[in-house]
């Protein structure tokens, strides 16, 4: 199968500390892929190493390969604001500018100059805000700022933002941690539409979420990858006895 | 296997198994009973077997509301799902086998009408492996066994042998004397409901077997799994 995504031999390092620990992971395109394992096991690193989001930290080190679409994130000769536009991703909080949600949607296309003139703009702002389920309950408002939206309809902006620059990824890291089960579920059906077009991570403590709406889990464990497979067997089938406790909710 | 995290998880599990086998001892008993009743000619005896039958229902119904929300309560994956499920078919199946055990008393009851007959000698050893499947397929499920599984498995063609072979008797007892028509045929409905007992302790089985290996049973499977263990 071809990967959207092809991790190979991941070693990631916090300065002296190991994160990682040569994890190669394939993640297939038009498929959502769910990131389990418990707290500190390196599961929102592994995801920030997906974009570059780790490029700020001071005395980071990464082995290995990112390779999207075949080609390496981290060769020197890629733009990180460009691979951004294709790798988007969305935060356990929802986060939204302190801007109207208009401005909130036209943000990424304004910065990567992706329209032709204003009407173009409108249209990218109505199909993002359509595609995250938002549009026929703020059409009318626009203008409004968008903290002033409840935590379910700021996580589907936010969802909304990361799609409007048409990216070739989402990544999410537990993105529905703050959310009450009727905006889980929106979210989690958005999910489902959205994997037609974009291939997703997500990063997700609720083993019942990753089990509704993943075609794929992988199982990190202590900076390892334990193990990885088609969701349904992952769950009914595990084979390595980590990922059994882990999942059963046993001491491990 | 490791204990789970919430203590109250691990007593539900613990109380499917205890029912699952408490339903396998009282039809145990009464596959005993029903049968000692035809040799015995006691009538009380099979009168008491078809109403002790109503308890193995009962104990399939509380096996199915505790499963049920041990599904719903605690939304188990992996050997846990495999184990309420298994649950599940397994106490549906010990019920049919007590039904079995019913319906030979019922037998005994008609056989007592008429005057005794040899050929019910026959029954006791009849009733051994199919027990013995019973038994052994409980274990395995509890045990999570799968070597016991896979040989309760086998049993059944032996039943079906010995059973074989004593439809040929009964023939025979009716080709030599009409007059033995009537209680053969009693028999025959008593053996046939014996051989059901062996077919539904290999059901038992095979819901074993795909608990443990998580994979539908498939009797191509067993010769690759069967030499490999
Ligand atoms: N910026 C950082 N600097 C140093 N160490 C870090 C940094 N970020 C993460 N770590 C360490 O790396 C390990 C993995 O952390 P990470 O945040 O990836 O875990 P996680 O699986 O996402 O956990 P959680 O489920 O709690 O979000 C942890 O031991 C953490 O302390
Ligand atoms: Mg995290």
């Amino acid at each position: 199968m071809a990967f959207k995504i092809d991790v190979q031999n991941l070693n990631l390092f916090y300065g002296e500390k190991q994160a990682l620990f040569n994890v190669s992971l394939g993640l297939p395109a038009s498929q959502t892929t769910a990131l389990i394992g418990p707290s500190g096991c390196g599961k929102s690193s592994f995801l920030r190493c997906l974009n570059r989001m780790n490029d700020v930290v001071p005395n980071l080190h990464l082995e290995g390969k990112v390779l999207l679409d075949g080609k390496d994130i981290y060769d020197p000769s890629v733009d990180v604001v460009d691979l951004r536009s294709h790798v988007g991703m969305v935060f356990q909080k929802p986060n939204p500018f302190p801007r109207s949600i208009y401005e909130n949607v036209a943000y990424g296309p304004r910065i990567h100059r992706l329209f032709k003139d204003k009407s173009a703009l409108d249209q990218i702002v109505e199909k993002s805000l359509t595609r995250a389920g938002l549009w026929d309950e703020v059409k009318d408002r626009l203008q409004q700022a968008a903290t002033r939206l409840s935590g379910g309809q700021q996580q589907r902006l936010c969802i909304a933002r990361a799609i409007a620059v048409n990216p070739k990824v989402i990544l999410m890291d537990e993105p529905c941690s703050a959310l009450d089960p009727i905006a889980t579920a929106k979210i989690e059906e958005l999910i489902d539409e959205l994997r037609e077009k974009f291939t997703l991570v997500i990063v997700t403590h609720n083993l019942q979420q990753a089990a509704r709406i993943s075609q794929k889990t992988a199982f990190f464990h202590s900076g390892y990858l334990v193990e990885a497979g088609e969701t349904g067997e992952l769950f009914t089938t595990p084979k390595d006895e980590r990922t059994q406790g882990y999942i059963t909710g046993r001491y491990g | 296997m490791i204990q789970h995290i919430v203590k109250a998880y691990d007593e539900e599990l613990k109380k499917l198994h205890d029912l699952i086998r408490y339903m396998g001892e009282l039809t145990l008993s009464q596959i005993n009973k029903a049968i000692q009743s035809i040799v015995d000619r006691d009538a009380e005896l099979a009168r008491e077997v078809i109403s002790e039958d109503q308890k193995i229902n009962l104990l399939e119904i509380r096996v199915d509301e505790l499963a049920t929300r041990i599904l719903a309560l605690r939304q188990p994956v992996a050997s846990d799902l495999r184990t309420v499920i298994a649950s599940l078919k397994i106490s549906n199946q010990v019920e049919r086998i007590a039904d079995y055990a019913a319906n030979i008393a019922k037998f005994s009851l008609n056989l007592q009408k008429l005057p005794s007959f040899e050929e019910v000698e026959g029954l006791p050893i009849l009733i051994e492996i199919p027990k013995q499947m019973i038994e052994s397929a409980l274990i395995a499920f509890e045990k999570a066994d799968l070597n016991l599984a896979i040989k309760v498995w086998h049993m059944d063609s032996e039943v079906d042998k010995l059973y074989k072979a004593y439809l040929q008797n009964l023939f025979a007892a009716m080709i030599a004397d009409p007059k033995n028509v009537n209680p053969c045929t009693q028999l025959l409905f008593a053996a046939k409901n014996i051989e059901r007992i062996g077919d539904q302790s290999q059901n038992i089985a095979e819901a074993v077997y795909t608990m443990i290996t998580g994979k539908p049973f498939q009797e191509s499977d067993l010769a690759k799994n069967g030499s490999k263990i």
